[in-house]
């Protein structure tokens, strides 16, 4: 069953990227002050969304992890965890390849840039600290808790960053500006792209989850026979 | 009031090995020394632009060297199964993780006197100028260093890699609390008066503190005990 989901988001995911890049790079006009260098937009946005997203997603299944001691909650926050901190990491590649074009500099010390590194260092640890413990009941906690801690992290970063340094461009989301930033067309077409994004990253995680289950199946194992 | 009690008599506890022993507190310290030490060929020690990034250079200093404090607070405990004897004893975990804080809190801030007394002579800065302002900055980030420290010290106590894991999980997380006290100590060290920006980035040091002392005490079973 979980394979079939695998599929059929997969297939969903590719025909809907296919359509959004046709769209995109055939069909939308460049941007009247960027030029082409815009279309980045609908990659960059959706892959930060799908990223922070991704983190509060494993913030809770950390919750809920310590509230039940059941492991599928941890193996599910460790693959989320995973999963975002690529899309993060596109995300600031993404932005930095804009940047070069726009601002002729690959990096600037702004507000959203640096919480976007911070999240990956904070989540760079979790995963180290998860590789540097071998019993699975003391990763599960361990990690569970830096999760939490992370994740608070990550909302006072924003707001302290936020009141620092300010470079980036503001928020263009209608949901967020009530408007008027933004072409319609253009606008649809990043909400497509994340629709799309966010199906790719599911299936993801639900690859990743049930790697996870086997690999803590093959360690119990392995500790039995140990034990015998 | 009986977890303070139990948080202070940890706290005493640990001052007493430290002040017997000083194992963290030497290494710290001259850790700390060849730091500045370091810096000084790294720029210009009379120039106006050091004087302006001092605080920086100072707070990175504390956070480097606390490290080697964190790192011994739970270690200490190993040898002899002295930590597994702490969790058994009527002692509650949160009792255990604040008075492991409050130790880390006094060594850091012996730390940090010593290190400004260095500073104010290797590289001329006159940091004494504002020195009600400078403790209160000082006391509240070296808190949030204290407790963050505290809590990564006890995750990371039995793993192979600790001395390697907690220098990358922690300063990610200090981020915004170094950027809240070097952006005070910078404006104090340069003698200039405290306006609304450095008193918003006070709210920060006060809201991180908070935050990180409430998760700390919520998590402390779960850290320690389970």
């Amino acid at each position: 069953m979980r394979e079939k989901i695998v599929i059929g988001l997969v297939v969903a995911a590719a025909l809907l990227l296919a359509y959004n890049l046709y769209q995109i790079f055939l069909v939308l006009p460049d941007e009247a002050l960027q030029g082409a260098i815009y279309r980045i937009i609908f990659f960059h946005v959706p892959a930060a969304i799908t990223g922070m997203i991704g983190y509060f997603v494993a913030l809770a299944l950390s919750v809920l992890y310590l509230s039940s001691g059941n492991f599928r909650y941890d193996s599910l926050a460790a693959s989320v965890v995973e999963v975002s901190l690529v899309f993060s990491v596109v995300n600031i590649v993404t932005g930095s390849i804009w940047a070069r074009i726009i601002w002729g500099i690959w990096w600037t010390w702004d507000y959203r840039l640096t919480s976007a590194l911070v999240c990956v260092l904070i989540f760079s640890g979790y995963l180290m600290l998860r590789r540097g413990i071998d019993e699975p009941t003391q990763r599960a906690r361990l990690s569970s808790a830096l999760c939490i801690f992370g994740c608070i992290d990550v909302v006072i970063v924003w707001k302290s960053i936020e009141w620092f340094r300010t470079q980036h461009p503001g928020p263009v989301l209608s949901i967020r500006t009530g408007g008027g930033n933004i072409d319609p067309a253009m606008e649809h077409m990043l909400y497509m792209n994340f629709y799309a994004i966010l199906m790719i990253a599911v299936a993801l995680v639900l690859i990743r989850t049930r790697q996870e289950a086997t690999s803590r199946e093959i360690d119990s194992l392995r500790r039995l026979a140990n034990a015998a | 009031m009986r977890s303070l009690r139990q948080a202070l008599f940890v706290a005493g506890k640990d001052l007493a090995i430290e002040w017997r022993t000083k194992e963290s507190l030497n290494a710290a310290a001259a850790f700390a020394v060849a730091i500045l030490l370091l810096f000084s060929f790294a720029f210009d020690p009379f120039a106006e632009s050091t004087r302006e990034t001092a605080g920086g250079l100072l707070w990175l200093v504390f956070a480097f060297a606390g490290a080697l404090v964190f790192n011994r607070g739970f270690a200490r405990e190993l040898p002899n199964e002295c930590l597994d004897a702490l969790l058994s004893s009527p002692l509650s975990a949160a009792s255990l993780l604040l008075g492991k804080a409050l130790g880390n809190f006094v060594l850091l801030l012996v730390l940090e006197l010593i290190s400004l007394f260095v500073f104010g002579i290797f590289y001329d800065v006159r940091w004494w100028l504002h020195p009600l302002n400078l403790a209160v900055v000082c006391a509240l980030a070296t808190w949030g260093i204290s407790i963050v420290g505290a809590v990564f010290g006890a995750l990371t106590v039995n793993l192979r890699l600790r001395e390697l894991m907690l220098p990358v999980i922690i300063y990610p997380l200090l981020i915004p609390l170094l950027i809240a006290a070097i952006e005070i100590t910078g404006t104090l060290l340069a003698n200039r008066p405290i306006t609304a920006y450095e008193l918003l980035w006070g709210r920060v040091l006060v809201v991180f503190d908070v935050i990180f002392t409430a998760l700390a005490m919520a998590l402390a079973e779960t850290i320690l005990v389970n």
